[in-house]
């Protein structure tokens, strides 16, 4: 407790948490859709893109990787999501291919054309998040932060139409409403998200940061609204959690995370036969 | 005027037509009846007249100033809807979208209509219950609830009594019939001549044939005649 306290002093602590319960946070709420919208892969396939896009930063050698991977994820985005309605060329192939050729290709880039020392630990965490959440600099901080709060703010703004579109799409278009522009508002709000969580999880992660409160939600309650909130609350426990446990055992942010998730999941599930 | 207007509709999909020259008019406070065999290409036809999918050839005019947003519509169910977690009243909310535009909350007249039309459907009772746990039949009267959320001239139902049983059949026949009677026009999909014939004004048969006209001259058409006369059969 005491190494926890003397841990807070540090203002990089306390930013580190706010940026992550926020991230965990705003990557649960559109887990719901993701599920239950069979999008779930989509959002595997953009993390790996985001993965290949941090290696094309870093041979760019931009200041902030951000500059590169999020225009590049929302764009690969808005192309999954074309891909997936269209009937003819199957779907999930497209984003499989996407992804692990987005792989191979960043990881073959990065040790091309790398000058660090210590490729393996880049490269690893790229993948899983190390500790990266502790070295954020300053202007990734504040990024995090308002990126975080825009979802946040569009999402409730929205919330009845995502409501809508998810729950029956062909419904909604019926009625008038325009689903193809939900449809890419959400592609969009996802790549923001995959692109804030890289930097907490690391990109093999982001999925389940997504997912897990999602599912978990889903087991105890039954109304939209209910599971919504529920997975809010649990995303950001879990990861206030999962960081505290990380500073204090010394284990990697993101799978630590993951790992109380998991735990979370599993208790709700029990929860939820009763 | 008439309400709805269908001159010449090829309809299908990539160019390949599943039903060709069709032509039907809707007037309102017609029940008009779309039968046929599975695959004949009802919900395809459907979601035209909803403007989900482009004709292929043809048209549709919208008589009487009706509007895309004053058309209700119940889907013929699809898989992914079992297990969402949705609560009666968030799913009868929903039909009231197409009235927002970018308003992100419903206002009180909206809520009240909503409120108004669950104790139409007799759904009330569980609106704050899971969908998912409801029976087929119930279900099928929280999407209409939800359909006439969204409109009050003109529904389309898209098979409505599929899996129901006999009994909850009947109930869901009565309370379209009743809607009709109170003014609002009905398309719905059918593949029970026998209560098309019973229920409907207008009988619209597509299949290798097409036939459309009101219910009487259905009765007499070969289509029609053929139909009835198997139907007696399997019912004895
Ligand atoms: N999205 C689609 N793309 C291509 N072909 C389709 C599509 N949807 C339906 N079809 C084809 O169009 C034809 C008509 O389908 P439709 O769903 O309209 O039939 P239906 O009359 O509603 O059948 P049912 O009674 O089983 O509901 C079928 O042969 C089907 O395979
Ligand atoms: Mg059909």
């Amino acid at each position: 407790m005491d190494k926890l306290i003397e841990y807070l002093q540090f203002p990089f602590v306390r930013y580190a948490l706010i940026v992550g319960v926020l991230i965990a946070l705003c990557s649960s709420l559109l887990g719901v859709t993701l599920v239950l919208k069979r999008f779930s892969f989509i959002g595997d396939g953009l993390s790996h893109v985001a993965f290949g896009a941090i290696a094309i930063a870093g041979i760019l050698r931009v200041e902030s990787s951000m500059v590169v991977v999020l225009p590049v994820t929302v764009i690969s985005a808005i192309l999954l999501l074309r891909q997936g309605q269209n009937a003819k060329i199957k779907g999930d192939a497209a984003i499989a291919m996407i992804s692990v050729g987005a792989l191979a290709v960043g990881y073959l880039l990065m040790n091309i054309f790398s000058t660090s020392s210590n490729l393996t630990g880049d490269v690893c965490s790229t993948l899983f998040g190390s500790f990266s959440i502790l070295t954020l600099s300053k202007t990734e901080v504040v990024l995090c932060i308002v990126l975080s709060v825009l979802v946040l703010a569009i999402f409730m703004f929205f919330y009845n139409k995502i409501f809508a579109v998810t729950f029956d799409e062909a419904f909604s278009r019926s009625a008038g409403v325009d689903a193809g522009a939900y449809n890419l508002l959400i592609a969009v709000i996802i790549a923001v998200i995959i692109v804030l969580a890289m930097n907490l999880v690391g990109s093999l992660l982001i999925s389940a940061l997504v997912i897990f409160p999602a599912l978990s939600a889903m087991r105890l309650f039954k109304s939209f609204k209910s599971v919504t909130v529920c997975s809010g609350v649990l995303a950001s426990l879990c990861a206030f959690l999962g960081m505290v446990i990380s500073i204090l055992a010394g284990t990697p942010v993101g799978s630590t995370i993951v790992g109380v998730q998991i735990l979370v999941f599993f208790v709700c599930m029990l929860l939820g036969r009763t | 005027m008439s309400l709805l207007k269908a001159e010449g509709l090829s309809l299908g999909y990539d160019s390949q037509a599943i039903i060709e020259d069709l032509s039907f008019t809707v007037n309102a406070g017609d029940y008009l009846c779309v039968v046929g065999e599975n695959g004949s290409g009802k919900t395809t036809l459907i979601k035209t007249l909803l403007r989900l999918t482009k004709p292929l050839a043809g048209s549709i005019s919208y008589g009487d100033g009706l509007l895309a947003n004053e058309i209700g519509y119940l889907p013929q169910q699809t898989v992914v809807q079992r297990d969402f977690p949705a609560s009666v009243k968030e799913i009868v909310y929903s039909g009231l979208q197409g009235r927002c535009g970018l308003r992100p909350r419903y206002t009180r007249e909206e809520k009240e209509l909503a409120r108004e039309n669950m104790e139409r459907m007799g759904v009330t009772d569980f609106a704050d219950k899971c969908y998912r746990e409801l029976s087929g039949g119930q279900q099928q009267r929280v999407l209409l609830a939800r359909a006439l959320c969204a409109a009050e001239k003109i529904l389309l139902l898209d098979e409505p009594v599929s899996g129901l049983d006999p009994v909850v059949t009947a109930d869901m026949y009565s309370l379209i019939e009743k809607l009709n009677r109170e003014g609002i026009t009905i398309i719905m999909v059918s593949h029970d001549v026998i209560a098309a014939v019973r229920y409907a004004s207008h009988i619209l048969y597509i299949g290798n044939t097409v036939f459309f006209g009101t219910k009487e001259e259905f009765r007499k058409s070969d289509q029609g005649r053929r139909f009835l006369l198997l139907e007696e059969q399997m019912h004895g």
